[in-house]
């Protein structure tokens, strides 16, 4: 369990970064921290394993104060991915997943056994362990942040924007895949993002901040969805999606969800009522957010 | 001495004589590495801590950039004469002055190899729980390392020339030739010498360059 | 300190023999190192080529050089006309490999879209192109500046006047104040004129200028 009691990040210059924030994070839960640039969302993340520390309040894992804890041992024991991979460039594939492992003073022949294992874990190519970073594609990369971070097995996986960086059709494909990992795995997940479509399909809950980490709303995607608490977090969720009025056209045999201006919002999956339970895109990628955003449409309200 | 100088050099460099005894080529060159190698080695404990604790840390920056910088502006030959007036005749004076020359490119090299380190990098190590020590040895100075080696190889060329206007005030080396020849009006053993000075300056860069290619990390250039 | 008040004559006259040595060399390195650029960054090979034998003219000693360069172009080895050839020499080593990367830092989006508006080769050149790559340029000319006025003193022990002969007369008769004059004369000559230097491009460059302070 990870919890934030009124935590606040003055900096020098004072900039406040984050007011007053509290927020508690079950254990094997996934939450979403989604908020536009400035709304403290990395910062908040970044306290948990104390890359910041902050100004007032406290963190807690566990119910361990974090500022009690040595950082180095601390970030050690939590596994980080951020945007972009944060690889090291001279460093082989294999040698990057086990930098921690390795660190934490675990065999180097073990740490390489159970790096491979990772490997196929995340949906990498074992040929590509001897590679170096800058030899693989965008989302070959990620993956290999995500074996990094997991590669320790630690209880908390913190991913910063891991996916911002690669073009949306991978973006989709790994965030399907982390899907089938947490169902696996069951990590306690902070999850930062400015996609909301990103945080509803990750997030168990979802925590909507405004500027200054002000929490907005914190729900589960459904109940924000279903009952937005202010203007704000209506808008951020899109267009107002809560309030949309969808349809079913047939169009070339397929069905076509249609909203009130007749847009198409996208095609229907499968006519045999599995859209309750949020399997949509696993069905049909192409049809994008749009099935995803009826998915959470049909539930009951 | 109308003929042609540069085959007066070759006749000068081909006679045996030139070749053994204590103010032979052989020793001069001998001496001239030893000056270079000295000066480049002291100068490097000195600058290269300073240099990746700048690097490292970002703080006294400006001093550093500032003090290399007035540093590169001192003539070469005002430092090696007011050494030899203040200090004496010896290794001490010249060594001084070898050491305040090259201290500049190395402190410029340790700190730009440091500095050149993406963050983004830097910060995923320290996440990952690197301890700051960790993230200089195993992430900052593997990735800078050519920097690095390139302020070695700026930092001898300037040893080297330093060391050749050494002669000038006593020492021995390879600038012993040009201003023996100056001061005897031999021309052809004036450019001898200089041949001698380039041919070592340049042999010296070329092996620094291979192992400033060497020292690339592997991965961060093209396979 | 009285030597220098007594002979503030001498140091006037080869401050100006000094600046008459190395100005040159520092213009002429800029001017040259143009063309030579664009050209160099024309062919690939052509660029390596000239990057290799920049580094390599580098790494030689500039006494050599003064040395060997009138038995190649047949002037004195006491003619100041030596000194800035081999001065011009040391600075387009350096100065060619830094507009040939400075152009290469101007976006190729930038020049296209000066092409689309109607900009001549030429035009785009000297209102697009010089502009952009002007802070790297200036980089440049100030390493040669400080290097080239410091190098002008090795020209001393061959003779040639300069600040240079301030530490072979110094050596030569034990005062140690003569040689100290030299050495402060010489890098405040330097320092000052990089001064002047960025204060050049200040006033040439006004869009930079914040970016530079702002450095940490």
């Amino acid at each position: 369990m990870i919890g934030f009691e009124n935590v606040r990040k003055e900096y020098p210059g004072g900039t406040v970064a984050v007011e007053d924030f509290s927020l508690e994070i079950a254990s094997h839960e996934a939450v979403a921290l989604v908020g536009t640039s400035g709304s403290g969302k990395t910062t908040l993340m970044r306290m948990i394993n104390r890359m910041v520390d902050p100004t007032a309040g406290r963190v807690h894992i566990d119910d361990e104060d974090v500022a009690a804890m040595d950082p180095v041992v601390l970030r050690r024991s939590i596994g980080y991915v951020m945007q972009a991979s944060g690889l090291l460039p001279h460093r082989t594939v294999l040698d990057n997943i086990t930098t921690v492992p390795v660190l934490r003073g675990t065999a180097k022949g073990e740490a390489r056994e159970r790096a491979r294992t990772l490997m196929d874990t995340v949906g990498l190519d074992p040929d590509l362990a001897d590679r170096y970073p800058a030899q693989l594609s965008g989302g070959q990369q990620q993956r290999v942040g995500v074996a990094r971070g997991l590669a320790a097995d630690p209880n908390i996986l913190l991913m910063d924007e891991p996916f911002g960086a690669v073009d949306p059709i991978v973006r989709d494909e790994l965030q399907g895949e982390l899907q089938r990992l947490q169902r696996e795995l069951r990590k306690t997940i902070v999850f930062v993002t400015h996609d909301i479509d990103e945080a509803f399909r990750i997030g168990d809950r979802v925590a909507i901040l405004r500027p200054g980490g002000r929490i907005a709303q914190v729900g589960t995607p459904q109940e924000i969805l279903a009952d937005p608490t202010d203007d704000f977090v209506a808008s951020f969720v899109g267009a107002d999606r809560g309030a949309r009025t969808l349809h079913v056209e047939h169009v070339d045999g397929r069905d076509v969800v249609v909203d009130a201006d007749g847009r198409a919002a996208g095609v229907l999956a499968g006519a045999d009522g599995r859209l309750g339970d949020g399997g949509a895109a696993d069905g049909d990628a192409a049809a994008g957010p749009g099935a995803e955003a009826l998915a959470t449409e049909e539930r009951p309200r | 001495m109308n003929e042609n100088p540069f085959l007066g050099a070759l006749d000068w460099l081909a006679d045996p004589m030139r070749w053994s005894g204590p103010s032979g080529i052989p020793v001069r060159t001998a001496e001239h590495l030893g000056y270079t190698a000295l000066g480049v080695l002291v100068a490097a404990l000195i600058a290269v801590p300073v240099g990746l604790y700048v690097g490292h840390t970002g703080r006294f920056k400006g001093l550093a950039v500032g003090a290399a910088g007035v540093a590169r502006a001192l003539p070469t030959l005002g430092l090696v004469t007011l050494f030899a007036l203040l200090v004496g005749i010896g290794l001490t004076a010249p060594l001084l002055a070898f050491v305040t020359l090259a201290i500049p490119s190395l402190l410029a090299g340790a700190y730009s190899a440091v500095e050149s380190a993406d963050p983004a990098t830097v910060d995923a190590a320290r996440a990952q729980g690197m301890t700051e020590w960790q993230i200089l040895t195993r992430v900052e100075i593997p990735l800078g390392m050519s920097l690095l080696v390139g302020g070695v190889r700026g930092a001898t060329v300037q040893v080297v020339a330093t060391a050749m206007l050494a002669a000038y005030v006593g020492s021995g080396g390879l600038g012993r030739y040009i201003f023996q020849g100056l001061g005897s009006q031999d021309y052809p053993q004036m450019i001898a010498g200089s041949l001698l000075v380039i041919v070592l300056a340049l042999v010296l860069d070329l092996a620094l360059l291979l192992l400033q290619r060497l020292t690339a990390p592997r991965g961060t250039v093209a396979p | 300190m009285s030597w220098v008040l007594d002979n503030l004559d001498v140091i006037a006259g080869y401050t100006g023999a000094h600046l008459v040595q190395a100005l040159p060399p520092i213009l002429l390195a800029f001017v040259l190192s143009l063309p030579l650029a664009k050209l160099a960054n024309s062919r690939g090979w052509l660029r390596t080529g000239v990057t290799t034998t920049s580094g390599l003219m580098y790494a030689i000693p500039s006494l050599p050089l003064f040395v060997l360069l009138p038995g190649l172009i047949g002037t004195g080895v006491r003619s100041p006309l030596n000194i800035v050839v081999a001065l011009t020499l040391y600075g387009l080593a350096l100065m060619v490999p830094t507009a040939s990367d400075g152009f290469r830092s101007v976006s190729r989006d930038v020049l296209g879209s000066a092409t689309a508006q109607g900009y001549a080769p030429a035009a785009r050149f000297l209102a697009v192109e010089l502009p952009l790559a002007g802070p790297v340029l200036l980089g440049g000319v100030r390493v040669v500046a400080v290097s080239t006025i410091s190098l002008v003193t090795v020209g001393g022990v061959l003779g040639v006047p300069s600040l240079g002969m301030l530490f072979v007369d110094g050596v030569r008769r034990g005062i140690v104040a003569e040689i100290a004059a030299g050495v402060v004369a010489t890098a405040a000559l330097a320092l000052l004129t990089d001064a002047l230097l960025v204060m050049l491009g200040r006033l040439l460059m006004p869009w930079h200028r914040g970016r530079e302070a702002g450095r940490p």
